[in-house]
């Protein structure tokens, strides 16, 4: 069984989607590792390397993700997560921005995969099995 | 009568307590020095003799029966090593400390062959090897492992880390000659905290190694068994008033400070959840009951290291009030360190034990209490809690030398109290003060094992 690790990254507390992912991977075959709302960058790291993860999921809704998010590719690759896929998905930037721009800066920060506000949890579980199995 | 005797083995003096089944109250008490070097049974006839002489009424051959703890020798001394230091790390130091023992070093993550030498050469007397989730991490614990097995490393090595790589490790030790033991894993999921079993399994190492080693194994000849290093039984002795016994009520939360020559140890017993609602918990879950040691604040031995952590200028501020003397800090913390039997003669010197004794309450509490932080978020402010909320807790009982044999005890205590200038650290805010004035804790700890009951009616008896 691949094990995750999900949360909601920041001074973020929404709880809801965070809730929603945990059910939908654990439903469909992940050992999920939720580490729950206004998580830090090391919080995500730490728990991959414990539970031997395949992939990091962030989340962020209340609009700050880009700021919180910045370096966490360089930190993974210090920590040795390097081969940790890395998500991220919500209300990632600030205001509405066109999504092709937003992804695009994302990517560059290295991120695997970005989702814009309204991508269903199964979409992105899709690209889970495609990127590291199940 | 049916007298029964504790025996507490300690660095520099081995205590006995004789207490009465019967009539259940606490005859009398004796010490003499610990004679590890030699005998460590000459120190402790002698303390037996001082007993039977003060106390004529008990009648050797008429005790029903003895159980003794130790620190004697250098206490129980540990090496942890985990993956993560916030995680796996951080669990394996507390199922060490859980167990009694002095964590003297720590490792994290892959092991050198530069750290595996730094752990041969050091004086310790088992291993602890933790590292990731049970499904998790296994490539860095079967590294550690090796590493292990390829050292000439010759003392116990429990490996508590996770569960899917046990064969693996079994396979590694196999033929190695090494002795090892597979235990539970000490943080089996995230943030999960299960020490037990590498609590029973350092207790039974120590039953049955390590007292040998240390030169305490020939008390056993006149003694039932040494079950347990002592701060274990303190710890036990903790739990019991908390939690009480069958009909009988506890304390509820509460915690003991141990003022000791070389250390300052804190017991809290209680889950420290966060009182209020927006309050979300962070970091590793705490043990329910949880004991620091801080190896930097003593009486003696490590007084000189209480300069680098306080100021010459915040040292003046723990003289009481009252205290005109012109203290020489410096100097006066240097002559305790160098002698470590120094015992206080005038009121000066007396004066000055009262604030190293208060500092290293107060350091020890910042320590040992969990921490706030705020986080201003879009739906108002939150805060992070790392650590046990102690601030509800009721009793704050003192033992150790200094505190007990001092009649300031209770005000040297108060420094555990929540203060203005560390508005962030969850410390006791009203706590009641109670002093272990018969040095009795370890002695209860042990007769808690055997007869729970007695041991916490004298506890309330004898802690004033």
């Amino acid at each position: 069984m691949k094990t995750v690790v999900i949360g909601v990254i920041g001074a973020d507390v929404h709880a809801v989607g965070n809730k929603i992912i945990d059910y939908v991977l654990s439903e469909n075959g992940y050992n999920v590792v939720n580490i729950g709302v206004l998580s830090t960058q090391e919080d995500f790291i730490n728990a991959a390397i414990e539970t031997d993860a395949k992939a990091i999921l962030v989340s962020s809704l209340y609009g700050h993700g880009e700021m919180d998010v910045r370096f966490m590719k360089e930190k993974c690759d210090e920590a040795g997560l390097g081969h940790v896929k890395l998500y991220v998905g919500g209300n990632i930037v600030v205001g509405k921005q066109d999504v092709s721009e937003v992804e695009k800066r994302f990517k560059k920060m290295g991120f695997d995969r970005v989702y814009p506000p309204g991508v269903k949890i199964e979409d992105a579980l899709t690209d889970l099995k495609e990127d590291i199995g199940i | 009568m049916k007298p029964y005797l504790l025996v507490d083995f300690g660095s520099t003096y081995t205590k006995l307590t004789c207490v009465d089944l019967d009539r259940e109250y606490i005859i009398g008490t004796s010490k003499a020095t610990t004679t590890v070097e030699t005998n460590v049974l000459d120190g402790y006839n002698k303390a037996l003799n001082r007993l039977l002489r003060d106390h004529p009424e008990i009648k050797e051959d008429k005790i029903s029966g003895i159980s003794a703890c130790s620190s004697a020798a250098g206490g129980l001394k540990m090496a942890a090593i985990g993956l993560v230091e916030e995680l796996t790390v951080e669990a394996a130091k507390r199922a060490c400390l859980g167990a009694g023992a002095i964590v003297n070093l720590v490792f994290s993550h892959h092991m050198t062959k530069r750290e595996i030498k730094k752990l041969e050469e050091a004086d310790i007397d088992i291993i602890l090897l933790a590292g990731g989730t049970n499904g998790g991490n296994q490539e860095c614990l079967l590294h550690n492992a090796k590493r292990l097995r390829d050292s000439s490393i010759d003392v116990p090595i429990i490996i508590a880390g996770n569960k899917d790589a046990s064969d693996n490790i079994d396979d590694i030790f196999e033929d190695s000659g090494k002795e090892y033991y597979i235990v539970a894993n000490v943080m089996p999921q995230l943030k999960k905290l299960d020490v037990k079993e590498t609590k029973n399994r350092i207790r039974r190492i120590f039953i049955e190694k390590i007292i040998e080693a240390k030169g305490i194994k020939k008390a056993e000849e006149q003694m039932d068994e040494i079950i347990m290093p002592t701060p274990e039984a303190v710890l036990l002795a903790s739990e019991l008033l908390s939690e009480g016994f069958e009909d009988d009520e506890g304390y509820g939360e509460l915690m003991v400070i141990d003022i000791g020559g070389a250390t300052t140890d804190v017991h809290t017993i209680g889950e420290g959840f966060p009182k209020r609602t927006e309050v979300i918990m962070k970091g590793l879950q705490e043990p329910f009951a949880k004991r620091t040691v801080e190896g930097d604040l003593g009486m003696r031995y490590s007084a000189n290291a209480l300069l680098s952590l306080v100021s010459n200028y915040e040292f003046k501020k723990y003289f009481s009030d009252d205290d005109k003397c012109d203290h020489n800090i410096k100097k006066s913390l240097e002559r305790r360190k160098n002698d470590i039997d120094f015992i206080p003669q005038t009121k000066d010197e007396e004066e000055f034990d009262k604030a190293i004794a208060k500092i290293c309450c107060d350091v020890s509490m910042s320590r040992h209490v969990g921490h706030v932080e705020v986080v201003h978020t879009p739906l108002g402010d939150m805060y992070y809690q790392t650590g046990k909320d102690l601030s509800d807790i009721k009793y704050v009982i003192g033992t150790g030398g200094v505190l007990i044999s001092n009649s300031d005890a209770k005000i040297i205590l108060k420094q555990v109290n929540k203060k203005s200038n560390r508005a962030l650290e969850l410390r006791p805010n009203n706590p009641s003060y109670l002093i272990d004035k018969s040095y009795i804790l370890s002695s209860m700890g042990l007769l808690s094992q055997k007869h729970p009951r007695i041991a916490l009616k004298l506890m309330k008896q004898y802690l004033l």
